[in-house]
């Protein structure tokens, strides 16, 4: 695939020690632009401990991180600027409308007013979400609250986007849509970081790395993956490494 | 004749403004691992907790092990192990502590019931003096199995025990759900993960307060009753929105590295598909008919039932 | 019973776990209590007194310079007349004048005995009563090293009066207050609050699913809180007596049988809260809004309730606080018996019946 070129995070020998514990140890990985890069992992591997130094939430005991280009520990702020995020727990404000929490996210960002507006309206559109605009989130199917928690996440055209278990619990159907909107995002050169339980959607990635006990243990695209661990699906790749 | 554990008939459960269920028919035989199989909202937790006796059903019948559950809530209470949706078990207390203290609140204790909970609890032993707060997710949902199994109860009602736990632990989960099966516990279980539905004896799918259709896996699987293929090509995106486009595709799913899709009317053929996706300017194009999965069939029911509302 | 034991067992578990509640169970009691009695008492010395002489022989004279040699007091003032004195207060220098009756020395060698009065502005209450004690110990000390060592039997008679303030009110006040709105703090709001945790945590969903019923989960949830509560009160009262020399006139039986009432009442109001909350957040805003504040504002502990707003002195009525501290004031320094105090007794008895009885029926079996 010539279209995955450039680096747009750069991971060496990343260390995060908590007290004597090792929750990543040693991890060095590339993701190139426009990548969907699957990070998957058992509960406890030290994923989102690493989720968390890349998106500049927290700062590693040693190594060098870049995303986006820049330092996660000199400018955490450019960091910031540069990435969208979305997890299953918090996404949305339950008590506001929907064209509300876009406003919001916008706000965040420093997007203009007028911008916001337009780019609100030909969302809204596009996720035929007009007649709802006005509804509060709470009252709205979870798989819905997901997808505009993912549009929202990259309202403000981050480079990269990480999304930590966004479709857990969704109706497959919806579980599906939402997986083209990040195809999307990925073919309009967005990187997507996305962590699940799902290992059919670990098929969906150009590439997935499979953490357990802290370290990589298996980096490559699903299909070289498969060959390498003699396995007929992803499930199985996963089941010896993480067993 | 078969002894029924579980008995729900037209159960209907509204809130204040949403119907949660609507309408629900289904009982659980003795000895059976029963699945009801859908996602977050699709009702599943209320009907868990109107058989646990936890809400009252608005409208319906409602028996578990033969008692109503309203007016013998006493009795069922005594008899059933459940697990809730969330993990609750006391996160400041040792796995032996949390144990212990469920084995007396149900007037037993752990010796006596050592022989049901033994092979789960072996594989959280050494962990025993460790606060219930700080075990892994899997180790968690064993605790919690082990803690509503610790009174030798007729069933089991857990409300998605697997649920966000990473997929090693949901293959141990299940091997134990099927252990505790040949010993003869009737399960009723919930869960988002449609591949599971295949361990069910049998199961429900549901969907908005429905249950869409209720069998045996391989009944289910088969009445599908139509052509299902699996595509690939290299550039996934661009083929997902290719087919989309054609009129005579039906559905277009992608599932794992394929697409599956679905035809209009079964009488095109594989090669004529290949050399319209060639003219799309695909490579490597891959196209075979495969069997339908459990996922495949709830799709299509969704689809069925959205066509009939509108 | 193996089942209730289990479920207290479990529950001293949570206590004794969570470092947060032990701290605001142990902690902030001692705290409270020092801090509230030293702020009221710290030491005196530099006291502007003023003097009014009527007599002025050799002991009057003598007395006079006992005191202002004391190294406590200032003598700020020599006064003339009984007007001056009300005058001297008010320009708020002067926090004690010390009034010799008339033909001092004259009386006592007639008479034996003396009188000195002692006037001590009492709105500052602590202030005024151990500024008006320290008075007092250097008048007696003159008339036993003195007169007494002379071959002289006289007797002085110091007689106190607080102005402004007559009872006293602030000084012996922080103790019953503080019992009280700990005992509030620690009954009612642990209790509200460990509940309310058990719903927020999803437990109680298992506990109801339980053959466990209703009476012993409460009673379960309030066995431990009685007792810490208790233990409580006991180091409140102790550190009272011994640090700050607080009176216990009456009978220390019926003193702490009325702080168990009293948090029987809290913690029957605990239970009360938590059927109405689902949330530990909400446990916590209900306990401080509906109980901490208005027994802090209410009960006469910070304001005295004669000089509220009628409306305010009706609601105050309703504080089970005000009634608390009526009976802790009346048998610790009055010495009071149940024979004084059975009103506000009773009134606590009921208000305890009905909260226990209004939750027992609120406590709920299912989820909704």
């Amino acid at each position: 695939m010539l279209k995955h070129t450039e680096n747009i995070i750069v991971v060496k020998n990343l260390i995060k020690k908590f007290g004597s514990f090792i929750a990543n140890d040693n991890l060095s990985f590339e993701v190139k632009k426009g990548e969907i890069f699957g990070f998957l992992g058992a509960n406890g591997a030290g994923k989102t401990t690493a989720i968390k130094i890349l998106s500049g939430l927290s700062f590693p005991t040693s190594g060098d991180v870049m995303v986006a280009g820049y330092d996660v520990y000199k400018e955490r702020e450019k960091v910031k600027e540069n990435i969208g995020y979305m997890s299953q727990k918090f996404s949305l404000y339950e008590d506001l409308t929907v064209r509300e929490n876009i406003r919001f996210y916008g706000g965040i960002y420093g997007l203009s007013g007028k911008y916001i507006k337009e780019k609100t309206e030909s969302l809204l559109e596009r996720l035929k979400m007009k007649d709802i605009q006005n509804s509060l989130i709470s009252s709205l199917p979870l798989g819905w609250k997901q997808k505009i928690a993912f549009s929202v996440a990259i309202f403000h055209d981050p480079k990269i986007v990480f999304l930590d278990e966004p479709t857990g619990g969704v109706d497959p159907i919806t579980r599906r849509d939402f997986w083209e909107m990040i195809y999307e995002a990925s073919d309009s050169g967005i990187t997507v970081f996305v962590t699940t339980h799902y290992m059919d959607e670990a098929e969906y990635c150009d590439r997935v790395s499979i953490m357990d006990q802290g370290r990589i243990e298996g980096l490559d695209t699903p299909g070289e993956l498969k060959k390498q661990f003699n396995a007929k699906n992803m499930d199985e790749v996963f089941l010896k490494i993480a067993r | 004749m078969k002894e029924f554990i579980i008995e729900v008939e037209n159960l209907k459960k509204s809130y204040e403004k949403v119907e949660a269920v609507k309408g629900v028919n289904f009982s659980v035989s003795k000895g059976e691992l029963f699945g009801l199989i859908g996602p977050d909202g699709a009702g599943k937790t209320s009907i868990f907790r109107i058989l646990t006796t936890l809400i009252f059903p608005t409208e319906g019948q409602v028996k578990v092990l033969n008692f109503d559950v309203i007016k013998n809530y006493k009795e069922i209470r005594s008899n059933i192990g459940y697990m809730p949706q969330r993990f609750s078990l006391y996160q400041d207390l040792s796995v032996e502590e949390n144990l212990t203290f469920f084995a007396r609140i149900f007037g037993t204790t752990i010796e006596e019931n050592y022989n049901l909970i033994k092979d789960i609890y072996v594989q959280i032993e050494p962990f025993k003096d460790r606060l219930a707060g700080k075990l892994s997710g899997g180790m968690k949902q064993k605790l919690a199995l082990c803690c509503a199994l610790i009174h030798s109860p007729d069933v089991l009602i857990l409300d998605e025990p697997t649920t966000g736990v990473d997929a090693v632990s949901r293959k141990e989960f299940w091997e134990m759900l099927i252990r505790l099966k040949e010993k003869g516990i009737t399960i009723l279980v919930s869960t988002p993960y449609m591949d599971e539905a295949n361990l069910c004896d049998r199961v429900a799918l549901i969907q908005n307060g429905e249950i869409m259709s209720i069998d045996t896996p391989e009944k289910v699987i088969q009445s599908f009753g139509r052509k299902l293929w699996a595509v690939k090509s290299d550039r996934i995106y661009q083929l997902i929105k290719d087919l989309k486009s054609m009129d005579f595709i039906d559905s277009v799913f992608p599932f794992g590295e394929y697409l599956h899709i679905t035809l209009q009317s079964d009488k095109l053929d594989q090669d004529q598909l290949i050399s319209m996706l060639t003219d799309k300017n695909h490579c490597q194009i891959q196209i075979q008919e495969i069997e339908a999965n459990i996922e495949d069939c709830f799709m299509q029911l969704m689809n069925n039932e959205k066509l009939t509302v509108t | 019973m193996n089942r209730f034991i289990g479920f207290v067992k479990k529950e001293f578990h949570h206590i004794f776990r969570d470092y947060r509640t032990m701290l605001i169970l142990f902690g902030m009691p001692i705290a409270q209590i020092l801090i509230f009695g030293y702020v009221v008492s710290n030491e005196i010395t530099d006291v502007n007194i003023a003097i009014f002489d009527k007599s002025k022989d050799n002991i009057t004279q003598e007395i006079t310079n006992k005191i202002t040699s004391s190294g406590f007091f200032i003598l700020h003032d020599n006064l003339n007349s009984d007007q001056e004195i009300e005058k001297a207060f008010k320009r708020g220098i002067v926090r004690e004048v010390i009034v010799f009756e008339p033909n001092f020395a004259e009386k006592l060698k007639r008479d034996g005995k003396a009188g000195i009065q002692i006037i001590a502005d009492a709105s500052d209450a602590n202030t005024a009563n151990i500024v008006s004690n320290y008075t007092k110990a250097i008048i007696n000390s003159y008339v036993k090293n003195e007169l007494f060592a002379q071959g002289l039997p006289y007797e002085i008679i110091p007689e106190v009066r607080m102005l402004y303030n007559d009872e006293l009110k602030g000084v012996y006040m922080f103790v019953p207050g503080t019992m009280a709105l700990i005992l509030m703090l620690v009954s009612a709001m642990m209790t509200s609050i460990s509940i309310a945790r058990e719903k927020e945590l999803g437990t109680m969903e298992v506990l109801l699913v339980s053959p466990l019923k209703p009476l012993p989960i409460v009673i379960g949830k309030v066995i431990p809180y009685m007792v810490l509560s208790f233990i409580n009160a006991v180091v409140i009262i102790a550190l009272s007596y011994f640090v700050f020399g607080m009176p216990i006139q009456g009978n220390l039986i019926f003193l702490l049988a009325e702080t168990l009432l009293f948090i029987f009442m809290a913690l029957s109001l605990g239970i009360l809260i938590s059927t109405a909350s689902n949330s530990q957040m909400v446990a916590m805003f209900i306990s401080m809004f509906a109980l901490m504040l208005p027994t802090m504002l209410l009960s006469g502990f910070i304001f005295p309730i004669e000089n509220m707003p009628k409306i305010l002195q009706w609601l105050s009525s309703i504080m089970p606080a005000k009634y608390f501290i009526i009976i802790i004031k009346n048998i610790m320094i009055k010495g009071s018996g149940i024979g004084i105090v059975w009103k506000e007794t009773l009134i606590l008895v009921g208000m305890t019946v009905f909260f226990l009885g209004l939750s027992i029926k609120k406590f709920k079996v299912r989820l909704e």
